[in-house]
């Protein structure tokens, strides 16, 4: 088996010189929200580690997240990423398939078990394991067999780190995410319907130059450097909010102007995400700012989270009938206790009852 | 005054609409850069601030080229794409902006130095070089002109 | 995997709100209703002035309090003004409450800078301590109070008080802190058929009946 050459070998084999490894390495130490004097620790990590193998394993998805991370022709930060890490399986982007393919992945945890780290995109049908399968192997099997060597699994996407949309009501496949089946090995979520792709990458190239215990998560399983503080506590309408100048429409002028859109069902305040400060499409927009409020999707369960457009304000559930019900039962109860207490009334004066001030201290 | 052909369209007419939007956090960042401006004269020691880590809208940017202004020179490398290396109008004070071959933004950078390091030749590619010129001198050997 | 804040959320804008509302609506229906059906005896004198006019006169003169009224229990009556005036504004105008009202009853109107709000919220909250201090240091009222008069007091201040940590996240993540203030709300809901906060409805029927009866006779009420 060829020894992998580390990433400035590889860079200069394609011609690129040692500024274009500073002007990456500056690059990936922003993305990694590290501080920019830690750019030549970053550097010094990428010169001298080995490339790790990864297996990367698709399941129940939509590749929004595989597009994501690739989105592009020319070589971008994401894809040098992936001449950093050595990417032995990924069934979307490989060009082998069926037996080849599955005997690429054996071969790379073989040679590499104990050290290969493992992306999974995609929730894991666990109701019928038949729903999703790859090569006729089962989600649920190449995940539990696959995950037996890893070093870690980062599992990207809310699908993945949550359950994402097939996990929502009436969850027909009985989805379910990594953590709800691997709880042996340390498990990385980046969730996002799909995560921000410098996110996803950064997340796995600070897996790669400082290792997995240099990224502290919270309690879902999050790197706090990407999902520490929530869309709210970064939002650039947040002036709006504070002074109660809310849109009430998609086309209104409030709309226009460019205000608060918490009543248009905005789940900013809920939810934990750097979109507000990243942004997408390096740095030109989310959708706060292009007029639509959050939805809520690094989140579990945000796709049942009361509807995209009730605010969080908004009672979720079918409360209508259940006043209308009230109205109609509190009334009628109301009537028959005035009654009640009218025949009482009646029968106490014909029986010329007395009433005296301890009467007044009983309950009933 | 202007005509249909001179009004900006496209992406910059996009920039125009998005230079009204400003965080606030100019100011805090044109103060960190004086007092590493100061840090430099007094004790040589190099800063650089990463404007991808703050919230840095359109309208901050504009603050801060107004502030700094442009300076007397200005360099572009081009590897990975393009970026571009000025110094303004405060020397001392350079911007580094990274952009990928399509023109897309991967990072920008104000640093507070003599000299910036992407400029300076790099070691690695001084011997890589060597070797070149090495192998160019021997295929021209023959040769007058 | 799932997120606990979260699933308390939804729970609180789902079957929470659901059992709050029916609770409370059904229970002011049943002893409104109720009241209403108990009826008074009947007057059988001639009448020396307007029941009717007086009675409703009455809803409003009452709003201010009487001559002496105010040196007599200055701290009951202000606390009791700024309480609720503040607690009105700290619902009324904010813009998720707005949002709210707007869901229930398709109304909406205009909503406040935060600052006011934050301000309305703190002056009901220091107004709710001065009454429970009356509360403990009056003798007469000390003999009167009740449990009831002790619950509604704490359960009027948990939605302010969790409202203002909510929204500007003075400590807690900031979803368990959200559905905390709705559910405190939901309590306010749920006891409010069952203590004297029924007033907020009934004020308006005591004052009538106290008003019309006296307005029968031709007195002052």
């Amino acid at each position: 088996m060829a020894v992998k050459p580390l990433l400035p070998d590889l860079m200069k084999a394609h011609g690129i010189s040692r500024r274009g490894f500073l002007k990456y390495c500056a690059t990936l130490t922003s993305a990694m929200a590290l501080p920019p004097i830690l750019a030549p620790k970053v550097a010094h990590a990428l010169e001298t580690t080995t490339r790790p193998s990864v297996i990367w394993l698709s399941f129940q998805e939509c590749t929004g997240c595989t597009e994501a991370i690739t989105r592009s022709h020319a070589p971008t930060i994401e894809d040098l990423i992936f001449n950093v890490i050595s990417l032995d399986y990924h069934h979307t982007l490989q060009a082998a398939s069926g037996d080849a393919a599955e005997h690429a992945r054996e071969q790379a945890m073989k040679d590499n078990w104990g050290n290969y780290l493992v992306v999974v995109d995609g929730s894991i049908p666990i109701g019928n394991p038949g729903f999703s399968t790859i090569a006729g192997i089962s989600n649920l099997d190449m995940l539990k067999e696959t995950a037996e060597g890893a070093a870690a699994i980062v599992a990207v996407g809310t699908c993945a780190a949550y359950g994402g949309i097939p996990h929502a009501n009436p969850n027909p496949t009985g989805a379910v995410s990594v953590s709800d089946i691997i709880t042996d090995k340390p498990i990385i979520n980046v969730p996002g319907c799909p995560p921000i792709p410098i996110v996803m990458t950064s997340v796995l190239a600070q897996f790669l130059t400082f290792g997995l215990d240099s990224i502290e998560v919270d309690k879902l399983g999050r790197p706090k450097a990407f999902f520490g503080e929530t869309i709210h506590d970064r939002c650039y309408r947040r002036p709006f909010y504070d002074k109660g100048m809310f849109a009430e429409g998609f086309d209104d002028e409030g709309a226009r102007e460019g205000w608060c859109l918490y009543k248009l069902g905005c789940k900013g305040p809920t939810t934990r995400s750097v979109c507000a400060t990243v942004k997408w499409n390096g740095g030109t927009s989310f959708p706060i700012q292009s007029g639509h409020g959050c939805l809520g999707c690094t989140e579990p369960d945000f796709w049942d989270n009361g509807g995209f457009y009730k605010p969080l304000s908004v009672p979720a559930g079918e409360y209508r009938k259940l006043g209308l019900a009230a109205v109609a039962g509190g009334a009628a109860l109301g009537v028959a206790g005035g009654a009640v207490g009218r025949a009482n009334k009646a029968r106490a004066a014909r029986a010329h009852e007395t009433v005296d001030a301890h009467d007044l201290e009983k309950k009933s | 005054m202007s005509t249909n052909a001179e009004k900006p369209h496209g992406r910059e007419a996009l920039d125009a609409l998005k230079s009204h939007i400003s965080t606030g956090n100019a100011r805090p960042v044109l103060h960190e850069i004086h007092a590493a401006l100061e840090t430099l004269l007094a004790t040589g020691t190099p800063a650089t601030i990463d404007l991808g880590a703050i919230p840095f809208a359109p309208g901050d940017e504009r603050l801060l080229d107004e502030v700094l202004g442009k300076g007397e020179l200005s360099a572009t490398l081009t590897v990975l794409g393009t970026s571009h290396v000025e110094e303004t109008g405060i020397p001392g004070v350079w911007r580094i902006d990274h952009f990928d071959q399509n023109g897309e933004t991967l990072s920008r950078f104000v640093e507070v130095t003599f000299l910036p390091e992407i400029l300076k030749t790099q070691r690695a590619d001084a011997e890589a070089g060597l070797a070149r010129l090495a192998a160019r001198l021997e295929e021209h050997d023959g040769r007058t002109h | 995997m799932n997120n606990p804040y979260f699933d308390l959320l939804m729970w609180a804008r789902g079957p929470g709100f659901d059992i709050a509302l029916t609770i409370m609506i059904g229970g002011i229906l049943l002893r409104v209703v109720e009241i209403v059906v108990l009826g008074r005896k009947k007057d059988f004198s001639k009448a020396k002035g307007s029941p009717i006019g007086q009675g409703i006169k009455t809803i409003f003169t009452r709003s201010v309090p009487r001559k002496g009224a105010m040196k007599e229990a200055p701290v009951t009556y202000i606390g009791g003004y700024v309480f609720h005036i503040g607690f009105a504004i700290a619902f009324l105008f904010l813009g998720a409450h707005i949002a709210l009202v707007t869901e229930l009853i398709g109304l909406s109107w205009p909503a406040a800078n935060k600052a006011l709000i934050e301000t309305a919220t703190a002056a009901s909250v220091i107004a709710l301590i001065a009454l429970a201090w009356t509360r403990v240091k009056d003798p007469v009222r000390r003999a009167l109070t009740r449990f009831d008069d002790w619950l509604v007091l704490v359960i009027s201040g948990l939605p302010l008080v969790s409202g203002y940590i909510a929204v500007n996240q003075i400590f807690g993540d900031p979803t368990l802190m959200m559905a905390l203030h709705i559910l405190s709300a939901e309590l306010l809901m749920i006891a409010f058929p069952f203590t004297k906060l029924m007033h907020a409805v009934t004020f308006a029927m005591a004052r009538y009946y106290n008003g019309s009866i006296q307005g029968r006779k031709g007195a002052e009420s």
